[in-house]
């Protein structure tokens, strides 16, 4: 079999613990790298890029987000609607209020300022878990959407009420406003979720992600070794809200140019992200990938096959979507809570053996 | 025994040093109820200090008071040397007393190597912008501590299940992957929660052997509670016995064994 760790020795500890243990993972790994960043700029065109490319994109950061949250610290969120709103209108603010400043630091700053939002509305988990947090983070949620409704500050008194990304470049080259080329876009999206997945991957295989892991599964163990859990949950609130943040803003500013908050940032974002997560798998990076992947396809699929092939009226189509991820979401919760990343796993372990089980 | 300041030599010649821990007329109620009352003792370096009694006489309570869990109403708990203020369990953990406890607390959803290594989450101190980083100074210290780890692995012989996840394992091995995760701390005071619970003849054997290597090896100073006369007095250098929350013998195990109290606890007294 090509796929084997039989003969794959490790001969130090930094060998041991690296992302990808399994040398055929790793050549994947670099495949992928060089097809997302050599191969698919050049062929990229707006439907692709905007049908699926760029949500998946950034659906897949939001989602590596959530799951830092849920998956990886056990701490059940319904406000990453809202998070991702204030990653954008952090975002807005700052294109329009320093038109000088690089895109790519009003992302960061924005993912930052989100992070010290999700801080203050993580605190209520200090005391409450489970349902209850999560209803305390979907108040997060409503709040925040009210708030950039109702105040006209946020949005800079435009008669819309919606905000407008202007054109910012990165190298010379458009990457927000109407001008902006499919690959540009692309690219600054694929560079953010490149470097945001190391991070994630870096912050969950080491010490901090022991500490959140450790919160997960048993708070009162993780206090008795010295996890202050204080810190461990509202460091996952921040990393988490990092992420959410910096995928509202890529949201808005890249992907959609134009957005109103009540309709690109509400409840249905919070449940669409947290499907990705249970769909693709708790606790896993990968997972986070494939949820996006799933959830951004499935919709382009059903779409090109029941509407475009077999001519069914497009509503019927959209109403089977709910019912398949619906049933998807009871499926996975009963039999496979770890998600696709577990279904994954597993194919893996048989397929070490195959064709030899014994 | 012979008992001076300075410590004491056990019977089998190791020697005892000076008192770490001094629990000094500890009381703790729940409402109506005295859990314990008025208790002290004092646990030395290097010693394996039991606590006795039957069931319900507040031995897990005081567990709970020296790592943090419970805050006596009264009484004073002195760790080397200084009276130690209220504090909270992470905090007592990183002064170097670590813990198991009676019904496993793992961490279900990690491997035994993750398990072990969050024990030495309080060596670790680099901050979380070097851990996004990886290279550097976070991966160093990971291999550092990677290898403290192993140590322990190695040394409770469960480095075959290193990557198995712990919710996979047997009792008894969770059990034993719970005393590596408390070891590798390099605690000062190691507490055992009924450490031989549920625990078969053999299994029970071997993780006799471990305490008492445990001991041996790193010299760390050992607090158990057990139910299991025969392993206690084997076991230990010392032995308090509570009943009702009262303090009602302390001593060697042959001076215990002896005390009459102690025998009235254990076999119950007639009433006339």
């Amino acid at each position: 079999m090509l796929y084997r760790e039989a003969g794959d020795f490790k001969t130090s500890y930094i060998a041991d613990s690296q992302t990808f243990p399994i040398r055929f993972d790793r050549w994947r790994y670099y495949a992928v790298l060089a097809v997302a960043f050599g191969i698919v700029p050049f062929v990229i065109n707006d439907y692709w890029a905007n049908a699926v490319l760029l949500p998946f994109l950034i659906y897949a950061i939001a989602a590596i987000g959530l799951n830092i949250l849920t998956g990886y610290c056990g701490q059940v969120s319904l406000g990453t609607g809202g998070f991702m709103a204030v990653g954008a209108y952090a975002c807005y603010k700052l294109m329009t209020a320093f038109p000088d400043v690089s895109i790519i630091i009003h992302l960061v700053l924005a993912g930052g300022i989100t992070a010290a939002v999700g801080v203050l509305f993580g605190l209520p988990s200090l005391r409450i878990k489970g349902f209850y947090l999560a209803v305390a983070t979907l108040a997060a949620q409503f709040f925040l959407v009210w708030l950039f409704n109702r105040v006209p500050w946020f949005y800079n008194y435009s008669a819309s009420g919606q905000i407008t990304a202007p054109e910012r470049t990165v190298l010379g080259v458009a990457v927000t406003g109407p001008e902006a080329p499919a690959w540009a876009a692309y690219l600054l999206c694929l560079v953010f979720v490149t470097v945001l997945a190391l991070v994630a991957r870096n912050l969950t295989r080491g010490k901090q992600g022991r500490q959140w892991m450790a919160i997960r599964d048993m708070d009162i163990a993780a206090e008795i070794i010295g996890v202050n859990p204080l810190a461990a949950k509202l460091s996952a609130f921040a990393v988490s809200s990092f992420f959410i943040g910096i995928a509202g803003a890529l949201f808005f500013a890249v992907y959609l140019g134009a957005v109103e908050v009540g309709e690109a940032y509400g409840i249905q974002k919070s449940f669409l992200v947290l499907f990705m997560i249970i769909i693709g798998g708790l606790g896993s990076i990968f997972g986070s990938f494939a949820g996006a992947a799933f959830l951004v396809l499935l919709p382009v699929f059903l779409k090109n096959v029941l509407v475009g092939g077999l001519g069914w009226p497009s509503d019927l189509a959209a109403h089977l979507e709910f019912m398949i991820v619906g049933g998807l979401i009871i499926f996975f919760l009963v039999a496979e809570p770890h998600g696709l990343a577990q279904l994954w796993r597993l194919a893996k372990e048989k397929l070490r053996l195959w064709p030899f089980p014994y | 025994m012979k008992d001076t300041s300075e410590g004491y030599v056990t019977a089998d010649g190791r020697k005892i040093g000076g008192v770490v821990m001094e629990m000094k007329n500890i009381t703790l109620r729940f409402g109506g109820v005295t859990a314990i009352k008025d208790i002290s003792f004092d646990i030395r370096e290097g010693e394996i200090r039991a606590i006795i009694g039957p069931n319900g006489a507040g031995k897990s309570s005081m567990l709970n008071v020296i790592s943090g869990f419970y805050v006596p109403q009264e009484g004073e708990v002195w760790f080397r040397g200084e009276k130690r203020p209220p504090m909270k369990p992470y905090q007592v953990a990183r002064q170097g007393i670590a813990r198991t406890f009676q019904n496993i607390a793992l961490f279900e959803g990690m491997s035994v190597l993750d398990n072990v290594m969050t024990g030495r989450l309080t060596h670790m101190t680099q901050g979380i912008l070097a851990q996004a980083l990886w290279k550097g100074p976070a991966e160093r210290e990971e291999v550092e501590n990677r290898e403290k780890a192993e140590k322990i692995i190695d040394f409770l012989e469960i480095q075959h299940i290193r990557k198995t996840p712990v919710s996979r394992l047997p009792y008894g091995l969770k059990k034993r992957v719970e005393l590596a995760r408390a070891l590798v701390s390099e605690p000062t005071i190691l507490l055992l929660d009924e450490p031989m619970a549920g625990m078969n003849v053999e299994e029970k054997e071997d993780m006799c052997r471990f305490v008492l290597d445990v001991n041996d090896e790193f010299g760390t100073t050992i607090a158990l509670i057990e139910h299991d006369m025969g392993v206690v007095m084997d076991l230990s250098d010392r032995v308090v016995v509570m009943d009702y929350g009262r303090k009602i013998g302390d001593g060697t195990p042959d001076e215990v064994r002896a005390n009459q109290e102690v025998i009235d606890a254990y076999l119950g007294v007639a009433h006339d």
